[in-house]
C-alpha cells in the first residue's frame, strides 16, 4: 500500500470518527453544565438530572416507551425469525417474490408513509370490525413490531446464510422432525443473532418519533414525541441529561452483548474445533 | 383406516410435517400482509375520498344505494397537487436535497469504509463497533446534537465570534445547509455498514495483480476496486436515498421554513390541516416515485441473499 494512500485513508477516518462522536460528546459535556446556555461553560453541576427525574411528563414518557419497547422487540422476534428462516432455509415457493418484497420494504420506507398507512389502516378496521377500539399503545407495539420485524428477519436471514447447515442435514438424516431440528439445533445457533435482533428492535422502538407520532393517541405519549416537543423550541439542558443517560445505557447494553456474542462465538470455535481436526 | 390407530402425537406429527412449512411462512406473510402491504391499499382508497369534517374526516367512496353500490371517485387531490406549485417545489426539493445528501455521505463514507476493511484485525472490529454504536443512539438525539451546534447562539458562532474571526453570528441552522449535515451525520452509518461488508470480502489479489502488471494505483482503483464494490455503493446509497426523501425529524429541526421537503408537506397535511385524503394522495405521489429505488433494492438484497448461499 503506498503511502500517500494510507495517509489518505487515515485522515478520512480520523475526520470521519470525529464528525460522528464530536457533537454527541458536546451533547454530554453541556449536560453537566450548571448554566442553561449551551454556548457559556458557568459550572459543573448535576442540577439538570435532578430536574429531569422530578419532570413526571417525562418519566411518564419513558415508561410507556420502555413498555411499548419491550412488547414490540418481543413480537418481532416471535414474527421476524420465522421470516429470517423462510427467506434463507426455505428456497422457491409461490409468491416468494412478493414475501421477500414485504420484508425488505420496510427497512427502506420513508416513516410518514408508513405511519399514515398504518393509522388509516387502524381507523378502517375500528370502523369495520370495532377492533382495536381507539389508538394507543397496542396500536404503536403493531406498528412497531411491523417494521422492527423487517429488521429482525435481516439480522437472523444474514446469520443462517453465514451458517454450516451441515448438523441441520445430519439430523434430518438421522429422521429428526423438522420443528426438532429448528428448536434443538437451529435456535440455539442463532441465539445471539436473536439476541442482536431483539436488542435492535428494541432500541428502533424506544427511538421512534415518526410513525408513533401517527399512531398514539392520548395518554401513549412516548418519549421521543416528549423530547420532540421540546426540542422544537430549541436546545434544552435537560434533554441534554436525557441524551447523556440514553447513550451511557445503550454503550453499556452494545459492550455487554458484544462481550457476550464473542464470548459464545469463542466457546463455540473451541468444541467444534476437535471435530475438524478428526476429519 | 389406519389412520385411527395413530396417538394423538403421531397425528400431531403428520400434520406438522405436511402444513409446518405453510405455518412457518404463515404467520410473518400474514403479519405483513395486513399491517404493511393493505395499509398502502387504504392509503390508495382514501386518496380519492373528499376531506369533511367528519369522524373519520373523509368521505365514503362506496355508498350502498338500491341498485348497488355507487362509487364516487374524486381526483381533485391529485389535480390540487399538480395545480399547486408547493407541493411540486417540495418534491423536487427533497429528491435533490435527498440526491446530494447520498452523494456527500458516499465520499465520506467510501473512504472510511476502505479503511476499516483495510485496518488490522482487532482494530477493524473497534472501528467497525465505533461505526454502529452512533446508529444503535436515539437518532432524535443526533439531529437534536445539531441544533446546539449550529444554533444562532450555538457553539460554532460562538467559538468564531470568540476568536475574532466573524464580527456577526453566521445563520447556519434553519438552512438547507444544516440539513444537509443533518442527514449526512445521521444516515453515514447506512452507507459505511454495506460499503465495508463488500469491500471486506473483495480479493487483495487482484488489485496487487492489477499493480504487479504496471497499473497505476489510481487505475487499479477505478478499474478494480470501484466495480468490485458497485454492490456496496447501490445498497448504501438506497439505504441512503430513500429515507432521506420522505425524511421529516431532520428539515423540521434543522432546516428553515423555506426548507421544504415532502415528509414535512405530508406531515403537516395531516397534523396541521387535518386533511387526510391530501396527505394520502402526497404518500401516493411519493410512492409512485420510490417505488423503483425500493424495488431496486430488494432486488440487490435477494441476490446477496442467494450469493450467500
Amino acid at each position: 500500500m503506498s503511502g500517500k494512500r494510507s495517509t489518505f485513508l487515515l485522515t478520512m477516518l480520523v475526520f470521519g470518527f470525529a464528525f460522528l462522536y464530536v457533537p454527541i460528546l458536546l451533547v454530554i459535556i453541556y449536560s453537566f453544565n450548571e448554566g442553561k446556555l449551551v454556548t457559556v461553560w458557568s459550572g459543573f453541576s448535576f442540577k439538570w438530572y435532578v430536574s429531569l427525574f422530578s419532570n413526571d411528563g417525562m418519566i411518564d414518557a419513558a415508561w410507556n416507551s420502555l413498555r411499548i419497547g419491550v412488547m414490540s422487540a418481543t413480537l418481532a422476534l416471535a414474527i421476524g425469525t420465522p421470516a429470517g428462516l423462510v427467506m434463507s432455509r426455505f428456497g422457491r415457493f409461490k409468491s416468494r417474490t412478493l414475501f421477500s418484497g414485504m420484508v425488505a420494504a420496510p427497512l427502506v420506507m420513508p416513516e410518514v408513509i408508513t405511519g399514515l398507512s398504518l393509522l388509516l389502516l387502524f381507523v378502517t378496521l375500528e370502523q369495520l370490525v370495532g377492533w382495536p377500539a381507539g389508538r394507543g399503545v397496542t396500536t404503536i407495539v403493531i406498528a412497531h413490531t411491523t417494521f422492527c420485524a423487517a429488521y429482525v428477519a435481516v439480522v437472523v436471514q444474514s446469520r443462517l446464510t453465514g451458517m454450516d447447515t451441515s448438523v441441520e442435514e445430519a439430523a434430518m438424516d438421522l429422521g429428526a422432525k423438522p420443528a426438532k431440528i429448528f428448536f434443538v439445533i437451529t435456535l440455539p445457533m442463532i441465539l445471539p443473532a436473536l439476541m442482536a435482533g431483539w436488542l435492535l428492535s428494541f432500541t428502533l422502538s424506544l427511538d421512534d418519533l415518526v410513525i408513533a407520532s401517527f399512531v398514539a393517541g392520548p395518554g401513549s405519549t412516548t418519549l421521543p414525541m416528549k423530547v420532540f416537543s421540546s426540542v422544537r423550541l430549541g436546545v434544552s439542558p435537560e434533554i441534554n441529561a436525557l441524551a447523556t443517560l440514553i447513550i451511557l445505557a445503550v454503550t453499556i447494553l452494545i459492550l455487554i452483548s458484544s462481550l457476550l456474542i464473542l464470548r459464545s462465538e469463542k466457546m463455540r470455535s473451541r468444541t467444534i474445533d476437535p471435530a475438524t481436526i478428526d476429519d | 383406516m389406519s389412520s385411527d390407530k395413530l396417538t394423538l402425537k403421531q397425528r400431531y406429527d403428520r400434520w406438522m410435517i405436511k402444513h409446518g412449512r405453510v405455518l412457518v411462512i404463515g404467520i410473518p406473510y400474514l403479519w405483513l400482509m395486513l399491517f404493511f402491504l393493505i395499509p398502502f391499499l387504504i392509503v390508495l382508497k382514501i386518496s380519492f375520498a373528499t376531506a369533511e369534517y367528519a369522524q373519520p374526516p373523509y368521505s365514503s367512496l362506496f355508498t350502498w344505494i338500491d341498485e348497488g353500490v355507487n362509487i364516487t371517485i374524486n381526483f381533485g387531490n391529485y389535480l390540487f397537487l399538480l395545480s399547486d406549485s408547493l407541493y411540486i417545489s417540495a418534491y423536487i426539493n427533497s429528491i435533490r436535497i435527498a440526491a446530494i445528501s447520498t452523494v456527500i455521505t458516499l465520499l465520506i463514507g467510501y473512504p472510511m469504509a476502505y479503511g476499516i476493511a483495510r485496518a488490522q484485525g482487532s482494530l477493524r472490529s473497534v472501528l467497525l463497533m465505533l461505526v454502529i454504536l452512533p446508529f444503535w443512539t436515539s437518532f432524535l438525539i443526533r439531529v437534536y446534537a445539531w441544533i446546539g451546534i449550529l444554533d444562532r447562539e450555538g457553539l460554532i458562532n460562538a467559538l468564531l465570534l470568540n476568536l475574532g474571526i466573524i464580527s456577526e453570528p453566521l445563520i447556519m441552522r434553519q438552512t438547507e445547509f444544516a440539513v444537509y449535515i443533518g442527514i449526512v451525520y445521521t444516515y453515514l452509518p447506512f452507507m459505511i455498514l454495506p460499503l465495508y461488508s463488500t469491500l471486506e470480502k473483495m480479493d487483495v489479489s487482484l488489485i496487487e495483480a492489477a499493480l504487479d502488471l504496471g497499473c497505476k494505483p489510481w487505475k487499479a482503483f477505478v478499474r478494480v476496486t470501484l466495480p468490485l464494490s458497485m454492490p456496496g455503493i447501490l445498497a448504501g446509497s438506497l439505504l441512503v436515498f430513500i429515507p432521506s426523501v420522505g425524511e421529516f425529524v431532520i428539515p423540521e429541526l434543522l432546516g428553515g421554513p423555506n426548507t421544504l421537503m415532502i415528509g414535512r408537506t405530508l406531515w403537516n397535511e395531516f397534523f396541521a390541516n387535518r386533511d387526510w385524503p391530501i396527505a394520502s394522495s402526497v404518500a401516493i405521489a411519493m410512492l409512485v416515485f420510490l417505488v423503483v429505488p425500493i424495488m431496486w433494492f430488494q432486488h440487490i438484497q435477494a441476490k446477496q441473499a442467494e450469493n450467500g448461499q
